[in-house]
C-alpha cells in the first residue's frame, strides 16, 4: 500500500470515530451543549482539557523552537504547564461551585455589573479568534502536506468534520471527541519520539535518553550537542541568550495566560463536583505532561540528527553529496519546507551558520575550504515533528499516524475556542443582554446558530489570514494575563473588590499590555507603525510577550485603588464570595 | 457558609495554597531560571541541574504538587464539614 493510501486510511478512520462520536453525544439542553451535562468523569476531562490545550502550534511547531531556541524556549515548557498550578489551586475548583456556564458570566455576577460582563466577552473573543485562526490555518497545511489537495478543500473539509460535532453536541460532542483526539496525538508524538531515542541513546523513554549518553561518541547527548552546534559556528544550546528579567517576566506571562485562557477554564465546568475539579487539573497535566516531557528531547535530538545527516564524518570531513542526501529529503523538498542549494558547485552540501562572526572558527574553515555560503537553505522548524518517522526510518503506518495526529490537535483546540466563542454570544450577549427572556429551546438554538457563525468566520479568517496572524497569539496570551486572570482572582480571594474596581483594573491591565504591543508590534500589527522593537524594547530587557504579567500587576494595583476609595460591595456579593470558597452545595448550584 | 467553620477551612486552604505556591516558583522561576548559576556546579546529563529543572524537572514537580493539593483538600473539605454530600 503506497503511503498516500495509507494517509487516507488513517485520517478517515480518525475523522468517521469523530462523527460516529458526534451522533452519540448529542446535546439535548443548555447544560449539555455548555457544560457537557456536568457528568464528565475527571480522567476523562483531564485529556480533553489536554486536547483542549495542546494545540497544531503545540504538536507541530514546539520541538521545532525548542530545537532551535534551546534552554530559551523553556520559558514555553515552564509556562505552559505551570499554569495548571493556577488553575487547580486559584480558580477552577471555585468557578466549578459557582456552576453557571461562562467565564464573563462569573465576572458579571461577582462584580454585579454588566459592564464587567462586557468587558469579559471582549476579553474572551479577541483572545480566542486570534487563536483559532492558527488552528484553522493548522488544519489546512496539514491536509495539504499529507493528503496532497489543495489549503482550501483541506480546510472546509475540516470545518465540515468540527461542524458535525461541535453544532450537535456542543461541550458534550466536543469533550468526547477531544478525548479520541487526545489518544491520537498522543500515540503519534510519542511512537516516533521513543525511537528516535532508541536509536541515539539506546533508551526507550525519550525524557531519560535527553540526559543520556550518545551511542556514536559515548559523550552525553546535550554535550554531543553542544559541540557539533559550536562547530559549525551556531549559538549555543543550553547557555541562556535572554535576560533572567525577560525570561521570568515571559514565564509568568505564558503561565497566568494559560490559567485566565477561557476556552480552558470552561473544560473544569463539566465535571460533577468540586473536588473533580481539583483532581481533573491534576489529570490534564498528567496527559499534557507526556507531550511536553517529550518535546525537549525530540527537539534536542532532532537537532542532533540533521547535524549529523549532513556532516557523516563530521566537520573535519567532507559534507554529505548531494546524491546522498536521504530519501525523506526529496520528499520535504516538494513541500518547500526544506531547501538545498550547491553555492560552490561542488556537489557536496555544506550546512553551517553562514552569519557566524568573521573570526569564527567555523567561517575561517568556510574561507579555507572554498564554501560560498550555507547550502541547506530553507529549513522549516515544523519538519523536524512532521519528518521525524521518516528521519527515524519509521513503517507507513506511523507517518500516517503524525498526519491524523497534528489535525486532531488542531480540531480539538479549534471546537473548544469554538465553543468558548459561541457561549459568550448566546449565554453572555443574547440570555444576558439582549434577551433575558429567552427560553431553554430559544438559547439552545440560539447557542447552535453561534456556533455555525464561529465557524464559518474562523474557516473565513483561516482561508484569508490577517497578515498578523503569526504574531496574535502574544496578544491572546497578554488579554488572558493582563485581564481575565486577575478579575477571576480578586473575585474569588477577595471580598472587597467591587464592581468600580474591577473593571477599571480590568481595562488598565488590558489597554496598556495592548498598547505595549503595538508599540513594538506596529499599531493593529500594520508593518511599520511601531516605535519600538523586541530587540530594543521600551522598557528596560522587557519584550511586547512578556508584558502580559506586568499588564496582571497593573490590574491588581489598580482595582485595589479603585475599590478602596469606593464604596463596600453589597452584602448578598459577600454571600456569594463566601459560597464559592467551600464545596458544599455544589449540587444545587448545578440547577441553574 | 457564614458559621466559623467556612472561614477556618478558607484560611486553611490559603495556607495550603500559598506553601505549595512557594514550592511551584522556587523550582520553576528559582531553580529553572534566577538561580541556575547557583546550580551550575551540579552536573546533570552533559549540562546542569537548572537546565534540568527548567525543561523537566519543574513539570514533574508541578504534577506532585497539584496531586497533593487535591488530596489534601479533599480530605480538609470532610474534616470541616464542608465536603459536598
Amino acid at each position: 500500500m503506497d503511503q498516500y493510501t495509507l494517509n487516507l486510511l488513517v485520517i478517515g478512520a480518525s475523522f468517521a470515530l469523530y462523527i460516529g462520536i458526534a451522533i452519540w453525544a448529542r446535546a439535548g439542553s443548555t447544560s449539555e451543549f455548555y457544560a457537557a451535562g456536568r457528568g464528565v468523569h475527571p480522567v476523562m476531562n483531564g485529556m480533553a482539557t489536554a486536547a483542549d490545550w495542546m494545540s497544531a502550534a503545540s504538536f507541530i511547531s514546539m520541538a521545532g523552537i525548542i530545537a532551535f531556541l534551546g534552554y530559551d524556549a523553556s520559558a514555553y515548557l515552564m509556562g505552559w504547564t505551570g499554569g495548571y498550578v493556577l488553575l487547580a489551586m486559584m480558580l477552577a475548583p471555585y468557578l466549578r461551585k459557582f456552576g453557571k456556564y461562562t467565564v464573563p458570566e462569573f465576572i458579571g455576577d461577582r462584580f454585579y455589573s454588566s459592564s464587567a460582563r462586557m468587558v469579559a466577552v471582549l476579553c474572551l473573543i479577541v483572545a480566542s479568534v486570534t487563536y483559532v485562526i492558527g488552528q484553522m490555518t493548522g488544519v489546512g497545511v496539514a491536509f495539504s502536506r499529507f493528503l496532497e489537495v489543495d489549503n482550501a478543500t483541506g480546510l472546509y473539509i475540516g470545518a465540515a468534520v468540527v461542524f458535525c460535532y461541535a453544532v450537535l453536541g456542543g461541550m458534550k460532542g466536543i469533550t468526547y471527541t477531544q478525548v479520541a483526539q487526545y489518544c491520537v496525538l498522543i500515540f503519534a508524538y510519542t511512537i516516533p519520539a521513543i525511537f528516535i531515542s532508541l536509536q541515539l541513546t539506546g533508551n526507550p523513554i525519550p525524557p531519560l535518553g535527553l540526559f543520556s549518553d550518545h551511542v556514536g561518541s559515548g559523550q552525553p547527548i546535550l554535550a554531543t550537542l553542544e559541540a557539533t552546534l559550536s562547530d559549525l559556528g551556531f549559538a549555543t544550546y543550553t547557555e541562556s541568550h535572554d535576560t533572567m528579567l525577560n525570561m521570568f517576566l515571559f514565564t509568568m506571562s505564558l503561565m497566568i495566560g494559560t490559567a485566565g485562557l477561557p476556552h480552558v477554564i470552561v473544560r473544569f465546568f463539566t465535571v460533577p463536583r468540586v473536588a473533580d475539579a481539583r483532581t481533573s487539573a491534576g489529570w490534564a497535566l498528567v496527559f499534557i505532561a507526556l507531550l511536553y516531557l517529550t518535546a525537549p528531547a525530540v527537539g534536542a535530538m532532532a537537532r542532533l540528527n540533521i547535524m549529523t545527516t549532513m556532516w557523516p564524518n563530521g566537520i573535519q570531513g567532507e559534507a554529505i553529496a548531494q546524491e546522498d542526501l536521504p530519501e525523506w529529503f526529496a520528499n520535504w523538498q516538494v513541500t518547500g519546507l526544506l531547501a538545498v542549494e550547491d553555492k560552490n558547485g561542488d556537489g557536496k552540501i555544506q550546512f553551517y551558520n553562514d552569519e557566524a562572526s568573521a573570526d569564527s572558527p567555523v567561517m575561517e574553515a568556510a574561507a579555507e575550504r572554498g564554501w560560498e555560503g550555507n547550502e541547506l537553505t530553507t529549513f522549516n522548524r515544523d519538519i523536524l515533528v512532521l519528518a521525524n518517522p521518516e528521519i527515524a526510518n519509521l513503517p507507513g503506518w506511523v507517518i500516517a499516524l503524525v498526519a491524523a495526529g497534528g489535525l486532531a490537535a488542531a480540531l480539538s483546540t479549534a471546537a473548544g475556542l469554538l465553543l468558548a466563542i459561541s457561549s459568550a454570544i448566546s449565554h453572555d450577549l443574547i440570555k444576558g443582554a439582549i434577551n433575558p427572556n429567552i427560553s431553554e429551546g430559544g438559547e439552545l438554538m440560539a447557542a447552535r446558530v453561534a456556533m455555525a457563525v464561529a465557524i464559518a468566520v474562523a474557516t473565513y479568517l483561516g482561508l484569508n489570514p490577517p497578515g498578523f496572524a503569526a504574531q496574535t497569539v502574544a496578544l491572546a496570551f497578554g488579554i488572558a494575563a493582563a485581564s481575565i486572570f486577575p478579575a477571576l482572582m480578586m473575585g474569588i480571594f477577595s471580598t472587597r473588590i467591587n464592581n468600580k474596581g474591577a473593571v477599571a483594573g480590568m481595562l488598565a491591565g488590558l489597554l496598556i499590555t495592548v498598547i505595549y504591543i503595538f508599540l513594538h508590534k506596529g499599531w493593529f500589527f500594520i508593518p511599520d507603525t511601531n516605535s519600538f522593537t523586541d530587540s530594543d524594547p521600551l522598557l528596560l530587557s522587557i519584550k511586547s510577550t512578556s508584558f502580559g504579567a506586568i499588564g496582571a500587576v497593573i490590574n491588581f494595583v489598580v482595582a485595589f485603588l479603585v475599590s478602596n476609595a469606593t464604596e463596600e460591595p453589597p452584602e448578598e456579593i459577600k454571600a456569594l464570595v463566601e459560597s464559592v470558597r467551600v464545596p458544599r452545595g455544589a449540587g444545587a448550584a448545578t440547577t441553574h | 457558609m457564614n458559621n466559623g467553620n467556612g472561614e477556618a477551612y478558607w484560611k486553611a486552604n490559603v495556607r495550603l495554597m500559598i506553601m505549595l505556591l512557594i514550592i511551584w516558583a522556587l523550582v520553576s522561576f528559582g531553580f529553572g531560571i534566577l538561580l541556575r548559576p547557583l546550580l551550575a556546579g551540579i552536573p546533570v546529563g552533559g549540562t546542569d541541574l537548572g537546565f534540568w529543572f527548567a525543561q523537566q524537572g519543574s513539570i514533574l514537580v508541578f504534577l506532585v504538587l497539584i496531586f497533593f493539593y487535591a488530596f489534601r483538600m479533599n480530605k480538609m473539605d470532610r474534616e470541616y464539614g464542608v465536603d459536598e454530600e
